[in-house]
């Protein structure tokens, strides 16, 4: 029983990371560019005034 | 670029440019001709180190760029012309895409995470009480899920709930009703349960059945949008403002809303006309394909009337002004398209009709339940209600939520990768209908670009000089010429002009050369013609009369149109209509029809039963694109034709027509077949509930073994070859 209420707030801890992690990344627009993020990598320079991500 | 053209872009991007906290501006430039992981590079490391730029971000899913001049910069002209001298021509957003970045989307994808974290961890909670934990730890159990699910449901229910609360006010029912009813219930007997101690707690079920709905509204929502999107970006082709000559001579240009009758307006040789006017000044040629279907392009004179949308050919001309923009002809046809619009707006989505049917079904089953226990029973209350809510929570349309957005899906999908734009899932179901097809002509069955039939300029010098000749006028006709001519040398003329309404004159080697109207032409040449007024003569100085013929070509696929019921609606005279129509093998041709006809033939043959698909690309077209049962439009059609139009395909094959009436077919038949797969689970679970034989374990497996397998269902119409 002292498992289970160690690992229960575990889990839901590890979820709710999850659950904001996403919701973070939604909100700084990282899906706005789907096709853009997967070309961007194979370009050789640096970004110059454009962000990082 | 044209000095109006570059004036109105910018106009328009300023409209819609926002203004930062820190003082920048920040401005969303549409760039069509974007396509690669090298246009970024072009467009950001080109852009970024010109001066007063703070920030340059290209997109490439939107095929946009977004530009963040510095504080204290306001002059956007040099990245324009520095996009134009990369290779990408600049464009606004146009009205569709101009909202900015999609609200509805992130918020239903905000629900969607905060649905699926549930889901997970409910499902975590619930799987040791499915097998056999009890007393304290069951008890613990259940508390915790309730504090996860009932703010879950709250906040990711909402998008359905408020769409339920919305139908119910105008007094209908549709599929969000139910889903509300049986999500609400579900979540409220269960809190209760868990409190008294009782077995019957939906948490999972509720919440995972929020999740898998969702997942059907993200999908339908990226569906429109992507189809939105694709459509606004398409070149825009009406005129948004003019050239005012005001006193002295001076130019402004003034937005369609500012240009009142009477004023004098300049319209230069490749523009489109931006009111209804008379001609005061100049001689031109004009394409009237787009406004009244006619093939041929007409000369105007001092004096002719023009219409608002017409495209200048061959020379500037002042026109005055007669009626104003929001009374042209334009307006008249937008009046029309909203008054044949309101018709169709009767057309009931299937799902909506199912709901209709399956509400009432379902709330009266409950009711009996309950009814049918309180007797058994001897009043025991709540057995009775628990049984009634298990009937609400089972049939709670899961699978029926998803049968219709997940087919249409995947269908959109389909089209989309053939070059054809949906505008939402409904036009799939009534393009399935159709018995009959009208077409328009010009730019519809032709392309709307005449080809060279017959020629007879010898090889050698004539053919060089009129090459030089064709390839300097944008006259349909010369353009022709030029494209037939291709192969052959350019010969070098000198004092090159193009004489409005007649051709286009030049001196080569010494002798004079013409190319346009015949009789024009017959002037200077040795020979004369008595033939008809058609086509494109050409002579040289003193030599023989050369005369092509011109006919109009039909687009690709033109032969193989789908074999039903068809006719040719058209503006243009019956010759043409009459020889298009025997070409492409279509008996029934309606010539020399007013937007108005249009409309009218078509009204007719609905009244008649039939169910017409409209395939159109111009203005005059479009209160018929508007009202036909379903219609189609090229994505060379004008705005207006193309915002009436359910269907825009892109590629230059009407074998598109054939396939998207294929593929709204098949769609019908998996929804069909979706519809049964959820009744048919229905049949084996509602007794079971009934009888008060419903379990959590029971309501959870079955919900999600149905959705699974309507989604699987649908992904079959990924094999519909195109």
């Amino acid at each position: 029983m002292n498992g289970i209420l160690f690992l229960i707030p575990v889990a839901l801890g590890l979820g709710l990371l999850g659950l904001f992690g996403f919701l973070w990344s939604l909100a700084s627009g990282q899906y706005d560019d789907l096709e853009g993020a997967a070309v961007r990598v194979l370009d050789d320079e640096g970004p110059s005034k454009t962000d990082a991500y | 670029m044209q000095q109006t053209a570059r004036l109105e872009l910018l106009a328009e991007l300023n409209a819609d440019a926002r203004h930062l906290a820190g003082g920048g501006t920040n401005y969303q430039i549409a760039l069509p001709a974007m396509h690669c992981g090298n246009c970024i590079a072009t467009i950001e490391s080109g852009l970024s180190p010109m001066p007063g730029i703070e920030k340059v971000r290209a997109n490439l899913s939107l095929k946009q760029v977004s530009v963040t001049l510095a504080p204290g910069n306001d002059n956007l002209q040099p990245v324009l012309s520095k996009l134009e001298t990369l290779g990408f021509s600049p464009q606004s957003l146009g009205a569709a895409a101009r909202t900015g970045k999609d609200e509805v989307l992130t918020r239903l994808l905000r629900s969607l995470a905060v649905a699926g974290f549930a889901a997970a961890n409910i499902m975590l909670l619930s799987v040791p009480v499915w097998t056999g934990a009890s007393g304290t730890t069951e008890q613990l159990f259940h508390y915790l899920s309730a504090l996860i699910a009932v703010p879950t449901v709250a906040y990711a229910g909402r998008p359905f709930f408020v769409s339920a609360v919305q139908a119910l006010k105008h007094g209908r029912v549709n599929m969000d009703v139910p889903i509300s009813l049986g999500v609400i219930l579900a979540t409220l007997m269960s809190f209760y349960e868990s409190f008294i101690g009782g077995g019957h707690a939906y948490f999972d079920a509720a919440v995972s059945l929020l999740f898998f709905l969702l997942i059907g509204r993200v999908l339908d929502h990226m569906m429109r949008s992507k189809a939105r999107a694709a459509a606004s970006r398409l070149a825009a082709l009406s005129a948004k403002g003019g050239m005012v000559v005001e006193g002295a001579g001076r130019l402004t240009y003034l937005p369609l809303d500012g240009i009142k009758p009477g004023m004098i307006l300049r319209v230069m040789a490749g523009e489109r006309v931006p009111v209804d006017g008379t001609v005061v000044e100049g001689a031109s040629d004009v394409d009237r394909a787009l406004v009244t279907g006619e093939s041929a392009p007409i000369s105007i004179v001092t004096g002719a009337a023009v219409e608002a949308g017409t495209l200048n050919l061959t020379g500037a001309v002042d026109i005055k002004a007669t009626r104003s923009a929001d009374q042209s002809f334009l307006a008249e046809i937008t009046q029309m398209m909203a008054a044949a619009e309101h018709g169709r707006s009767a057309y009931m989505q299937l799902s909506d009709r199912m709901a209709r049917a399956y509400a009432p079904v379902v709330h009266i089953l409950a009711a009996t339940t309950f009814i049918g226990w309180m007797i058994w029973t001897r009043g025991g209350f709540h057995e009775s209600l628990t049984a009634a809510v298990s009937v609400l929570i089972i049939t709670c349309p899961c699978a029926l939520g998803l049968a219709v957005p997940v087919a249409h899906v995947v269908s959109a999908d389909r089209l989309f990768a053939a070059g054809i734009l949906m505008k939402d899932g409904s036009a799939l179901e009534r393009m399935a209908a159709i018995d009959e097809i009208a077409y328009d002509k010009t730019g519809t069955l032709t392309t709307g670009e005449p080809i060279i039939k017959a020629m007879q300029i010898p090889l050698g010098e004539p053919v060089e000089v009129a090459k030089a000749l064709a390839s300097r006028s944008i006259h349909p006709a010369a353009r022709a010429l030029a494209k037939a001519l291709a192969p052959y040398a350019t010969a070098a003329v000198s004092d090159l002009h193009e004489v409005p309404g007649h051709g286009v004159e030049a001196m080569a080697h010494g002798r004079k050369a013409r190319l346009g109207r015949l009789s024009w032409v017959a002037e200077i040449a040795s020979t004369n013609m008595s033939a008809k007024e058609t086509g494109v003569a050409f002579a040289l100085e003193d030599g023989p009369l050369y005369c092509c013929t011109l006919s109009e070509s039909l687009r690709l696929g033109s032969n193989s149109l789908p074999k039903l019921q068809s006719l040719i609606m058209s503006g243009d005279g019956p010759v043409q209509v009459d020889a298009i129509a025997h070409a492409v093998g279509i008996s029934e041709t309606h010539a020399g029809l007013k937007p108005g006809d249009k409309l009218a033939l078509l009204q007719q043959k609905a009244a008649e039963g039939h169910h017409v698909l409209m395939v159109g690309d111009g203005l005059n077209d479009a209160p018929a694109l508007a009202a036909a049962y379903v219609s189609m439009a090229p994505s060379s059609a004008s705005d207006v034709g193309r915002m009436a139009a359910d269907f825009v395909f892109t590629r230059d094959d009407l074998s598109a027509i054939g396939y998207a009436h294929e593929v709204a077919l098949k769609t019908g038949r998996i929804v069909k077949q979706n519809f049964g797969l959820a009744i048919v689970y229905n049949i084996f679970a509602v007794p079971l509930a009934m009888a008060g034989q419903l379990n959590p374990l029971i309501a959870a497996v079955a919900m999600s073994t149905s959705s699974i397998i309507v989604v699987v269902n649908s992904l079959r119409l990924h094999l519909v070859k195109p």
